[in-house]
């Protein structure tokens, strides 16, 4: 059974289309890629994916039931999804990796978050360091470990290296390999990245609101 | 009691008023037509609730003197939602609030002693501490309304992270319920430096020993920091969730 089906999806705002007639099964563990011009409609399937839109017509399934079913606070805790641009949370890396455990009224795990900055490749005194004084490439980094704190099971990615140089690029997506691999997590990303493209595991192209390629 | 205000000298003082329409027109500001009916109107109502108050205070009745709290309320209620540019069910939100933050204030007024249930003290007590948390709520209203537009990203990041509707709104909340009091408490800090507040400047024109006027400004000090501070928290904690709808997704 598939982790994720949408069947016959469509979302609209007024009366304008802004998805139509999608039909989409991805499978845990898998990575999928979803790429298609500006405005088609990409970013609008996440965000129905995420539950912080509502599909308007159709059903979209989640680990077998309706996503409908599930309390959203909960779900998106299952389901995490890092924005393009994100903006960091308070005033320091530590206020926005202890987010994921203060929502949950979980202790802080130190131990982790600054194994996982290891990981990032920023140290253990960057915790308390401004998220002012970051530069683009750690903000991002940081944002990506906010979402994986406490790992969810799927991860969706919005075009979350736009704007960053090859070698942070190179840096997310080796992040993003592990998690995959390693951690089993599930992955849709949206790119507009050629090499990224080129690169999918499985490619879904969307344009105009439907799904055009790769379902 | 020296007041030497009368008729008269109210004719008088209307030359005020033509100063002000005088620089409207000159400075060309189009609003003298709105000042023209300010004036008409402040003059008709509280005329109209002078009679009405020295009517009230005769008969001095509960129910009357309940009555009209209550219809303070309702219309500083109606007032603050005016001001809520669309968040649902403001209304009975604004009018709980301002009950809930009157009420409150006036019955720890009356346990002190500071206060009797007579209509000389409850209505104006009343309308001053409604009105202070009326405003208050619609500063709120208005924070609220700006920051979950301005921060709706952050929100969503808070959301897609599966904070809960309160933890994705803290800072929001936050901010809003500051901004409802600050007024209040920016006056508290200046008052006797800056301003000698109606209260307290009333009562030295009415001849009190300004020693005395002073507690009673002291008293409304008191009384305006708690009704704006409840009128404010009650207002954004019951108004914050119409933001979102029910499947717990931001709708600006």
């Amino acid at each position: 059974m598939s982790l994720i089906e949408l069947q016959h999806v469509g979302y609209q705002v007024d009366d304008t289309p802004i998805l139509q007639e999608i039909n989409l099964t991805i499978d845990a563990q898998e990575w999928v890629t979803l790429s298609g011009p500006s405005g088609g409609g990409k970013s609008t399937l996440v965000r129905l994916i995420a539950s912080l839109l509502s599909p308007t017509s159709g059903t979209l399934l989640f680990d077998g039931q309706s996503v409908e079913n599930y309390d959203p606070i909960a779900y998106r805790r299952r389901v995490s999804y890092s924005f393009q641009q994100p903006t960091l949370f308070g005033q320091t890396v530590r206020d926005n990796l202890s987010f994921p455990y203060q929502i949950r009224q979980l202790p802080f795990d130190e131990e982790r978050a600054v194994r996982g900055l290891a990981y990032v490749g920023l140290s253990a005194s960057d915790l308390d360091k401004g998220v002012n004084d970051l530069s683009g490439g750690q903000r991002q980094r940081v944002a990506l470990l906010r979402n994986v704190m406490i790992y969810p099971e799927v991860l969706i990615l919005d075009e979350v290296t736009a704007g960053l140089d090859a070698e942070n690029k190179a840096f997310v997506w080796s992040l993003v390999e592990h998690f995959n691999q390693d951690d089993n997590l599930t992955i849709i990303a949206i790119t507009h990245d050629q090499a990224e493209i080129d690169a999918a595991k499985r490619l879904v192209t969307i344009e105009n609101g439907r799904i055009v390629g790769g379902a | 009691m020296n007041l030497a205000v009368n008729n008269q000298s109210l004719m008088l003082a209307l030359g005020l008023v033509v100063i002000a329409l005088a620089i409207g027109w000159k400075e060309k500001l189009g609003i003298d037509r709105d000042m023209i009916i300010g004036v008409v109107r402040a003059v008709i109502q509280l005329f109209v609730v002078g009679y009405l108050l020295k009517y009230v205070f005769r008969l001095n009745n509960i129910w009357l003197t309940a009555i009209l709290i209550l219809i303070i309320i309702f219309n500083a209620g109606y007032n603050a939602k005016q001001r809520s540019n669309g968040i649902p069910n403001a209304l009975p939100i604004s009018i709980g609030a301002i009950l809930i933050s009157t009420g409150v204030t006036l019955g720890v007024l009356m346990l002190a002693g500071a206060i009797k249930f007579i209509p000389s003290q409850m209505i104006p007590i009343s309308g001053m501490i409604a009105s202070n948390s009326m405003v208050a709520i619609g500063l709120c209203y208005r924070n609220l309304n700006a920051q979950f537009r301005q921060e709706r990203q952050a929100v969503l990041e808070k959301l897609a992270l599966g904070a809960d509707l309160k933890d994705a709104s803290r800072e929001i909340l936050r901010d809003s319920i500051k901004t409802g009091m600050q007024p209040t408490i920016d006056s508290a800090k200046t008052v006797g430096i800056v301003s000698l507040p109606g209260m307290m400047s009333g009562l030295i024109f009415a001849g009190v020993d300004p020693v005395r006027a002073i507690k009673y400004q002291i008293m409304v000090t008191f009384m305006l920091m708690s009704a704006t501070s409840i009128g404010s928290v009650l207002a954004c904690y019951w108004a914050y969730r119409g933001f979102y709808n029910d499947r717990k997704q931001l709708t600006v």
